[in-house]
């Protein structure tokens, strides 16, 4: 049987996975070139409002990380209940921008800043009806070849 | 054009008050200035006022008599404080009102702050997902630091042992037990590598700040304080900023506390070298070892040796939050900014007590950061 999934937002990332490659979804202003993330209809460098959709690399290296260890604040948090500490932190993808994102590796002794890291989806909560809610989040390089190896 | 003094500050304590409005510690806090002052409220010509939780922070005045006089409400995510005493000055120094009132008041609940990402204007899912805490934003922040310039998570300890320590001496602070580094670092993580004991938490509090024209100060006081710069500055595209959900690679770009720092010292005519005393926002312990280098004070990475040295202790070369900080005092957004500028008054005259720095302090300093990415320098003298 077949999990029913979602994304948290359109336009975030590229849906459904079967489709085409796993890329975030940002945008790139046709007058400077500075490219966003999520996508945005103006530049916030020249104010430009022509913008094209440019698919983000989908690896990067760790600038740097941070843990969540209690729960956030409810609304605007909506993960489950039970709460598992996670990570967060900002990902360099060379020559387009600095992401944040969640990480998929909780434990902050196994990151380490300048690491390899890849795209990938994480289901962060599971609403009533059994759909998983996905959002992006970024795994260290070895370990997401680790998942692709259980997976097929 | 003429210069702002300030010839009254006043301190409601900052924690706790179950059943006490907001308006009313405010209130107090105003009476407490006055009285410092030697004034009246009918003779205030003109105020300006901060508050996160407060709607109409300006109801005030039904506190405190309704004299007609403009009163403004100020918000600027926790650069209001300086930002309201800024704009106090700038109505002295404009030649608008001759004596004017600062004041912030807040009463947060419990907890980190919970809002809706879309007031930030920042997308929903970023909320959802568990990222908009500005919590996170400290701890990678710090986190890159250590890696960068060889700050150790006992340096993190002891600057917030430090303010605890200060707080312990300042009848007015919210947490005034003592804890040790080793107690520190015994506390759970919170925010890698940040722990509990190593943030400060939102509270509740009031404080208020007199100011005149420089030419008649000597009808209030023998003991003016001189606002010799104010400055602020909102986040430039490349900078590292809180709740940012991407920003563009490329040189790194200064923060807006290093841009208000130096616009703040070149106003002033003053040096980093002539600071005597200073307060630092210190959200966490993390960021007042960022701020202390952002401000000026130091070079990247000489934090290590200096903490280590005790050259930010109340007897040390670079006293930092004399009065226990945020770390100590909690932070009422509104108010914070006043309560450094009130410690900063009381190190100049002489009058702080047991957290009196030695020798005879001429320059003091205060320094704010917050959300979106917004800082506020103040640069007082005797």
């Amino acid at each position: 049987m077949t999990t029913a999934q979602r994304p948290v937002a359109e336009g975030l990332f590229t849906w459904p996975p079967a489709a085409a490659p796993l890329r975030l979804i940002g945008s790139e202003c046709r007058v400077c070139g500075l490219v966003s993330f999520p996508a945005a209809a103006t530049c916030v460098r020249c104010a430009s409002d022509d913008s094209k959709e440019r698919l983000l690399a989908d690896r990067g290296t760790l600038w740097t990380y941070t843990t969540q260890d209690f729960r956030p604040p409810s609304p605007p948090y909506d993960g489950p209940e039970t709460f598992e500490p996670y990570s967060v932190g900002y990902i360099e993808l060379p020559g387009e921008l600095l992401v944040e994102a969640r990480l998929t590796e909780p434990d902050p002794d196994k990151l380490r800043i300048g690491q390899d890291m890849r795209l990938t989806l994480v289901p962060y909560t599971v609403q009533d009806d059994g759909t998983e809610v996905m959002t992006f989040a970024f795994a260290p390089v070895e370990e997401s070849t680790e998942i692709e190896e259980e997976a097929s | 054009m003429t210069e702002a003094v300030i010839i009254g500050v006043g301190l409601h304590p900052f924690g706790r008050f179950p059943g006490k409005p907001a308006l009313d510690m405010g209130a107090d806090a105003v009476r407490l200035a006055l009285a410092d002052a030697g004034v009246n409220w009918p003779q205030i010509q003109g105020g300006y006022i901060g508050s996160y939780e407060v709607a109409n922070p300006d109801a005030i005045v039904g506190r405190l008599g309704l004299t007609g006089i403009p009163m403004r409400g100020v918000f600027n995510g926790c650069a209001t404080a300086g930002t309201a005493v800024a704009l106090a000055a700038r109505a002295i120094e404009t030649g608008e009102h001759d004596l004017t009132i600062a004041i912030g008041l807040d009463k947060h609940p419990r907890g980190a702050f919970a809002a809706d990402p879309s007031v930030a204007g920042i997308p929903s899912w970023y909320g959802q997902t568990g990222l908009f805490l500005t919590t996170h934003f400290f701890g990678m922040k710090i986190n890159r630091y250590m890696h960068e310039h060889g700050i150790s998570h006992e340096t993190l300890a002891r600057v917030a042992s430090k303010n605890f320590r200060n707080a312990a001496g300042n009848d007015k602070a919210w947490r005034r037990t003592p804890l040790s580094p080793e107690e520190v670092l015994a506390s759970p993580v919170l925010n890698y590598p940040l722990r509990q004991f190593m943030y400060c938490g939102p509270n509740e509090g009031a404080a208020a700040v007199v100011m005149c024209r420089a030419d008649q100060a000597h009808k209030y006081t023998t003991t003016p304080v001189r606002v010799r710069a104010t400055a602020l500055r909102s986040r430039r595209l490349g900078a590292f900023e809180v709740q940012s959900p991407s920003f563009p690679v490329g040189e790194p770009v200064d923060s807006p506390s290093v841009d208000a720092s130096r616009d703040a010292y070149e106003r002033a005519g003053i040096g980093p070298e002539d600071v005597d005393v200073a307060q630092l926002q210190d959200t966490d312990a993390g960021s007042e070892i960022i701020h202390m280098a952002e401000n000026g004070l130091c070079k990247d990475g000489e934090q290590e040796r200096l903490i280590a040295e005790g050259a930010t202790e109340i007897g040390g070369r670079l006293p930092v939050n004399t009065d226990g900080g945020l770390l100590g005092n909690g932070e009422p957004i509104g108010a914070s900014g006043l309560r450094q500028i009130h410690e900063i008054v009381l190190q100049l005259r002489g009058t702080a007590g047991t957290r009196q720095i030695p020798g005879t302090p001429r320059v003091g300093y205060t320094h704010l950061y917050g959300a979106p990415g917004a800082s506020a320098v103040t640069i007082l003298s005797t």
